[in-house]
């Protein structure tokens, strides 16, 4: 009994110095490239947020102080995207992230209208892919244009798609797999051109998913001509569960979510203050961080790539380099599987992910990769590298260090070698 | 919950990613792979099985002598999953006859590995179905 009381207390002492001596290691030897999946809080954004858990608590909805300083948070977030975006602060709907973003921007723009011909690509991401198999089957006709083998998407084919009933239309800015960056405002003139000739002011509507943009390219909406753009806080150095929907004046959606009529009625429910507050800061910095950001990981990006390619036989690079984010690397290595190699990695003290059937639900290999025409010896063998802030060269070669063993170990287990 | 009793209470299944560290010992230190490629007459019969379509891919080699699987080599293309279960099979026959080695099922494979996650569980666990077709090909 006596040595269980002092176990316990020995235990009560050790545990919290130990606890931050572990938490410390882990972040000094694991070296994460998996930015693209999600990102940490940045502390600057995390300072912002502080406030409105305890001191600024209030529901924007009521009218005494603490609602007053809720909806000045909410109206003071709005300005901030709002100019970020070249938008106007009535143009931006705050929402629960990414996903939701692109599902009202899809069912909302569609089920205004009831029915129609809709438009999107073969490597969007699933939230507007399983987002359209949805209006098909609600009786919408939907056309998915090819990539070319750079994953780049298809303009003469997407042109030729184009048809007077076509109400909608869905195009990624960023791909989230392999990083090829879309020609959104060429895609947008072929639009104004095509609803100029047919005389139809509105239709089609175009929506971007630009959830992978805000910490590498220009997201000034006029620029780019778009009706509809989805951003997210969580691939951006902020917090999980917010994003927003810039919906140009003038268009209606029909909202997925009914309630208390808050954001214009489009999306109801309590505003996420602390979460609304930090989207707004993390997408201010990533913007004003974007050009020497990006600068330094294209050099980082493109030492990585050659490398790679250079010390690992029978390696291939998905996706345009030139037009490409960054923060993106996506290699598939013959013969072996994405999984294995993902697993072996993280043995290693390396984050990252693949696009391998067996690390997804459906068991099937990534319809990105495979819309690049690839073969399933090398669809299954995709790996995807995302730098980040915290990225250092050093990172890279230590992957390049360890990787070409694991690929060769592998190989040599493989049935397929 | 002890581990022991997650997975009984799921029979079989440890749910998400959850790989046990049987799993993870044979899938960083797999048994009886073959890295040479075979010798003529080295072993008595080989087989394949699965398309890399699904992303798992098996082939097997096996060594007869008086009755008793005497050698048994694989390789795989395949995910943990895959890898470790060719591996703990490869221990599990050896040294059996042909018709005991028959009887071992995806089930005791599963068992052997203390589990796997369920999604894993039809499509990576194939050595006892590359084994089959190994000994179809000794028996022509």
């Amino acid at each position: 009994m006596q040595d269980k009381i002092c176990a316990k207390k020995r235990k009560k002492i050790c545990v919290p110095p130990l606890f931050i001596v572990k938490l410390k290691i882990m972040n000094t030897r694991r070296i994460y490239l998996d930015h693209s999946s999600t990102t940490y809080l940045d502390p600057r954004v995390k300072a912002v947020m502080e406030p409105y858990w305890i001191e600024k608590f209030g529901n924007a909805s009521s009218i005494y102080e603490e609602g007053r300083e809720a909806k000045k948070a909410i109206s003071d977030a709005r300005l901030k995207v709002a100019s970020v975006l070249n938008a106007r602060p009535d143009e931006i709907v705050f929402i629960a992230g990414g996903t939701e973003s692109d599902n009202l921007a899809i069912f909302g723009a569609a089920r205004k209208i009831g029915k129609g011909h809709i438009i999107t690509t073969k490597i969007e991401h699933h939230a507007v892919l399983h987002a359209f198999e949805k209006l098909v089957k609600e009786g919408f006709e939907a056309d998915y244009v090819d990539v070319d083998k750079d994953g780049i998407v298809d303009l003469k084919q997407f042109k030729a798609a184009l048809k007077p009933e076509t109400v909608l239309v869905s195009i990624m800015y960023a791909n989230n797999e392999i990083g090829t960056v879309q020609p959104i405002t060429e895609i947008s003139k072929i639009i104004r051109n095509f609803r100029n000739s047919k005389h139809l002011a509105a239709f089609p509507l175009l929506h971007t998913d630009a959830v992978q943009a805000p910490s590498y390219l220009d997201l000034n909406v006029d620029k780019l001509g778009v009706d509809l753009l989805t951003l997210n806080a969580s691939k951006i150095y902020g917090p999980k569960g917010i994003g927003c929907l810039y919906v140009k004046r003038g268009i209606k959606l029909e909202p997925l979510i009914y309630g208390g009529g808050q954001e214009s009625g489009l999306r109801s429910g309590t505003e996420n203050i602390p979460a609304i507050a930090g989207f707004a800061e993390a997408l201010e910095l990533a913007q004003k961080e974007r050009e020497n950001e990006s600068e330094r990981l294209k050099k980082i990006r493109d030492y990585f790539i050659e490398q790679i390619l250079k010390k690992i036989p029978d390696t291939v690079l998905n996706g345009s380099q030139e037009n490409r984010l960054p923060n993106n690397v996506n290699v598939s290595f013959l013969n072996v599987e994405g999984e294995s190699i993902v697993l072996y990695l993280d043995a290693k003290g390396v984050s990252c992910s693949t696009g391998s059937a067996c690390n997804s639900a459906s068991l099937e290999p990534s319809h990105v990769i495979r819309a690049l025409k690839r073969s399933h010896e090398y669809a299954n063998g995709s790996v995807r590298f995302t730098t980040g802030k915290i990225t250092k060269k050093s990172d890279i070669d230590y992957v390049l260090k360890v990787l070409p063993d694991i690929v060769k170990k592998l190989r040599g287990i493989s049935a397929l070698s | 919950m002890t581990k022991d009793k997650k997975q009984k209470k799921a029979k079989g299944d440890v749910g998400g990613w959850y790989y046990s560290e049987k799993v993870k010992d044979h899938f960083f230190h797999p048994r009886n792979v073959l890295l040479k490629d075979p010798k003529p007459g080295e072993f008595d019969a080989e087989g394949v099985i699965g398309a890399p379509i699904c992303g798992d891919v098996m082939r097997m080699w096996i060594s007869v002598r008086q009755g008793k699987i005497k050698k048994l080599k694989w390789r795989t293309f395949g995910c943990a999953t895959a890898i470790a279960s060719t591996s703990v099979f490869s221990e599990m026959a050896i040294g059996k006859t042909i018709e005991e080695a028959l009887k071992i099922t995806p089930q005791d494979i599963i068992k052997e590995l203390s589990g796997l996650p369920k999604v894993k569980i039809h499509c990576s666990v194939l050595a006892n179905q590359a084994f089959k077709k190994t000994v179809d090909n000794y028996n022509l």
